[in-house]
């Protein structure tokens, strides 16, 4: 198993789970190399700037209500830390709770890359303790503390004497990692090893993981259906819930990349089942994953039950909305939590995929398994669309879309999808991670579709006026042109 | 005690990509981890003809830790040069990339008998903060990219001011600045934003004078063009907001170019005149307030804390508590930004604290007595402590998380109006 709580970093996907970054090929030929083990990380000659782990990381633990994070780096690094205090704010209001939550950073200079400050780091973890009294103290590491070589597990040793709470490193790197997502797992890593206890009962509880808990009052009452009540994790979690993250019946996620190391972690060490399906999102991964939970709290009938109500209320909304999609050509460009579990729900509304680019690939997940995701499209895709595996590469995507001109393009991570629309392509930010939720939110989705391509004055107006920021030699070349030959 | 960042209010000096991207078809390359540009960009209104995902990167990973980043970086200069169409490729290093010692200077050089400009900046984010990081790559542009003009053109005035995209501001406020000196009869020409770019960079040492408008950020970019060019600089330390600072500033200006004095004072009464058409007429408004005392703080840069602490007591007769500064004002400037808040009418005298840490200013605000709501100007994280202390609060200054400016400016006559509709647009959702 790759999960190993004694260390005090989680490993990077590369190292665990076999992640790339680079690939270009189709459905077909990137499930079967998984399952070989075959499949070979495919380098770049030219990149554009990517996402770091370190923001990952840090951003997860700091929803976590009333903790403190001491990012040790220079300070653009703590850059974030603006966003997430208002963020917080917004969603503790959102949610009638109050959340004290601090970002602070060591501004690391130039006197510590030579000297060390492993000291001031020290110092400066005490007095955020001083003025604020966190419940959980998250130390982040950076590229600049890293590569200086500062002995943070040392000096986190050093505070767990001299502070009554949690105090956990949290390894991240940014130059570790080619996979931002390996900072979920530095986060989840962090949370398993010093504020998860062991189980003393257990309660009637799900541990949900997500992002910002948009769904919230809607998977209350769905939960309620089958006497359990979920745990949103991390945004607004309190270090007491987490503690008891292993008395939980099941652990669920809405992002299989989010979620596998926790929930292959609780799993391996308190034995709390961890949800394998594909994901919630469109019927089918509704469905599959409702009943999987159904089995797993032994609420079988109950979900047989409300999915014949809810059918009948939604299905034929989304059927008559499917009627109008039909033959719709798409692109993707999402982190693979997303690419593959929307390429499913775009195939279920009768759109055509033609190219689904995923920024990273897990060719694992961390129980040994290949995504569940990518084996159902194996299985059930109408046919072996295109894929690559495209680290936020903009000019790869509208290379792409310039060969390709899909009807629509769906984008998901910040700043990415302005440039589909002056292409000239109507796109559509799967945001909100619940964009697609349960027969509702497919019903949304699809209706938003079916908005986006019917008004498309938006990208006619810009994609007109602006010119693109790329050569005609590269709309020449071949998507992949850039990416080296497996060696 | 060591120095602890609470509530940032400054990024590092790599942020100074947002200087490059602000000059229209300039492109900044980064050798850098894959992070830096995201974590450093995350406010409105960064994308454009590029934007940060855009800008090449050589996504530093442990094998350029370890054997060395040079080649990866010429790789992908290299391809920038051939994917992207910019004018002007900014190199930018890094924390990673100095620290290895990676001899970007050298890999640039290669580059020099290339079609299109190829420049690099020192910028690693242990070096200094982003207003550092923004004079970086000025400088860098004056010193490997300018070249000595064929000629000096009569009334071209470059300007500067503000530091584009950190300062929520900065372009409206630079677009107000060369109406200004245009209505005087000079020709500004600045580099930022729609329309400038590289043609306006070309004509940098041309200029009859530099006017940097600004406390002391830039004040080492026009140093060094007189230096190189010869060019006079003229620095006018005060953003003019409202009618007194833009009528001195017009008179300051116009001045030092020669202006007729006749001129400058009917285009200054023209202003005015239409200015106090609407003071008058919403001077209810701000006279007949139930909720707002006389005290007023600014926590911001300490170009905004000097700009609207004098258009606050001079134009509209507020009082001002304590001001803080937390741009982390580097010491040498320090006296001179303070003489500022000592030039007040009716020799009103602000207190003023340079300090990066937030949470020291708050503690000072909430045990200060305002003698009745106050009001705070800052960033978004002074909301709490107005919430605290009951003030009406206006979020002007980076970090600005919960407010949207496109192109709205604070300078000049319209900006002091503008100014005031904003402050009582707050004032004006409570009665008691």
């Amino acid at each position: 198993m790759s999960i190993n709580l004694e260390l005090s970093a989680a490993g990077t996907r590369e190292s665990r789970l076999g992640s790339i970054t680079g690939y270009n090929g189709d459905l077909k030929e990137l499930v079967q190399q998984s399952h070989c083990g075959t499949l070979i990380d495919r380098q770049r000659c030219f990149s554009q700037s990517s996402t770091c782990c370190s923001g990952c990381a840090l951003a997860q633990l700091s929803g976590i209500r009333d903790v403190a994070i001491v990012n040790h780096a220079p300070s653009g690094c703590t850059a974030t830390a603006a966003g997430v205090d208002v963020l917080n704010a917004q969603l503790a209001v959102k949610r009638g709770v109050s959340n004290s939550t601090v970002y602070v950073g060591t501004d690391m200079n130039e006197k510590d890359t030579v000297f060390g400050a492993v000291g001031d780091l020290k110092d400066i973890v005490l007095e955020t303790y001083r003025r604020y009294q966190p419940k959980a103290i998250f130390i982040g590491t950076s590229c600049v503390s890293g590569i200086i070589g500062e002995d943070v597990d040392s000096i986190v040793e050093e505070l767990r004497e001299e502070i009554p709470v949690p105090v956990a490193a949290v390894h991240c790197e940014g130059f570790k990692t080619r996979i931002w997502a390996s900072g979920f797992d530095a986060s989840d890593h962090a949370v398993l090893t010093s504020l998860v206890k062991p189980p003393k009962k257990k309660r009637n509880i799900i541990n949900f993981k997500n992002f910002f808990e948009s769904a919230r009052e809607e998977i209350i009452e769905l939960f309620a259906n089958f006497g359990v009540e979920p745990l949103f994790l991390y945004q607004n979690s309190t270090v007491e819930e987490l503690a008891g993250l292993s008395e939980a019946l099941a652990t669920v996620c809405i992002c299989g990349t989010l979620g596998t190391y926790l929930g292959n972690g609780l799993e391996e060490k308190y034995g709390v089942p961890y949800v394998r399906t594909i994901n919630p999102l469109g019927v089918t991964g509704f469905e599959t994953w409702l009943r999987e939970i159904g089995k797993v709290i032994g609420k079988e009938p109950e979900i047989e039950e409300y999915i014949v109500k809810e059918r009948a209320e939604y299905m034929p909304k989304i059927e008559k909305i499917k009627q109008e999609l039909q033959g719709l050509r798409a692109v993707l460009g999402m982190g693979p939590g997303y690419t593959f579990e929307v390429s499913r729900v775009l195939q279920e509304l009768g759109i055509k995929v033609v190219w689904a680019a995923a920024w990273h690939y897990d060719q694992k997940y961390d129980n040994g398994e290949v995504p569940p995701a990518l084996d159902y499209l194996l299985k059930h895709s109408p046919d072996n669309f295109k894929l690559s595996v495209a680290d936020q590469q903009n000019y790869e995507i509208l290379n792409i879309l310039n060969t390709y001109k899909p009807d629509i393009y769906f984008s998901r991570h910040p700043g990415t999808t302005i440039w589909a629309i002056k292409q000239g392509i109507p796109s559509l930010c799967v945001n909100d991670e619940y964009m697609i939720f349960g027969y509702k939110g497919t019903l949304d989705f699809a209706q938003s579709v079916l908005d986006t391509i019917r008004n498309r004055s938006f990208e006619k107006n810009l994609a007109a006026r602006t010119k693109l920021p790329y050569t005609d030699w590269w709309y020449q070349q071949e998507n992949a042109a850039l990416l080296k030959e497996n060696t | 005690m060591a120095k602890i960042l609470d509530q940032p209010r400054y990024k590092c000096s790599m942020a100074a990509m947002q200087t490059v991207h602000a000059i229209t078809r300039a492109l900044p390359i980064l050798h850098s981890g894959p992070g830096c540009a995201e974590k450093l960009s995350g406010s409105a209104g960064s994308s454009g003809y590029f934007s940060p995902h855009i800008f090449p990167c050589t996504n530093i990973s442990e094998s350029e830790v370890v054997f060395g980043g040079e080649d990866r970086l010429r790789e992908t200069i290299d391809n920038a040069l051939k994917v992207v169409d910019a004018d002007l490729y900014v190199v930018l290093t890094s924390c990673t990339s100095e620290i290895v010692g990676d001899d970007v200077e050298q890999v640039v050089r290669s580059f020099k008998d290339r079609d299109k400009p190829v420049i690099y900046a020192s910028t690693p984010g242990f070096k200094g903060n982003n207003y550092l990081g923004h004079e970086w790559v000025l400088q860098a542009i004056i010193e490997q990219y300018l070249k000595p003009p064929s000629k000096k053109s009569k009334g071209l005035v470059n300007i500067w001011a503000g530091t584009p995209l950190h300062d929520p501001f900065w372009l409206g406020n630079l677009r107000e600045l060369e109406k200004l000196i245009a209505e005087l009869g000079l020709t500004p020409n600045t580099i930022f934003g729609h329309g400038r770019g590289i043609e306006n960079i070309n004509k940098i040492p041309e200029a009859e004078f530099n006017l940097l408008v600004s406390p002391w950020v830039g004040l080492n970019s026009v140093k060094l063009l007189k230096e190189k060019f010869e060019t006079p600089y003229l620095h006018y330390a005060t953003l003019p907001v409202g009618a007194f600072e833009t009528s001195k500033f017009l008179r300051v200006v116009g001045e030092y170019a020669g202006i007729d004095s006749e001129k400058i004072n009917q285009i200054v009464k023209k202003y005015e005149d239409e200015y106090y058409y609407y003071i008058e007429r919403f001077a209810d408004v701000f006279l007949e307030t139930r909720v707002m005392a006389k005290r007023f703080t600014v926590v911001s840069d300490a170009q905004y804390a000097v700009a609207f602490t004098k258009f606050l007591v001079n134009d509209v007769g507020l009082f001002p508590a304590k001001q803080y500064i937390v741009d982390d004002t580097p010491e040498e400037y320090q006296q001179q930004v303070q003489q500022h808040f000592h030039e007040l009418n009716y020799e009103i005298q602000a207190e003023v604290l340079f300090s990066t840490d937030g949470h020291q200013i708050h503690e000072e605000i909430g045990n200060a007595d305002y003698y009745g709501y106050p009001l705070i100007i800052g960033s978004s994280w002074e909301k709490k402590i107005a919430q605290k202390t009951k003030a009406h609060f206006l979020a002007v200054s980076w970090p600005l998380n919960e407010r949207l400016v496109v192109n709205s400016s604070y300078v000049g006559y319209g900006g002091g109006l503008k100014l005031l509709e904003d402050i009582y647009s707050v004032v004006l959702t409570r009665f008691n």
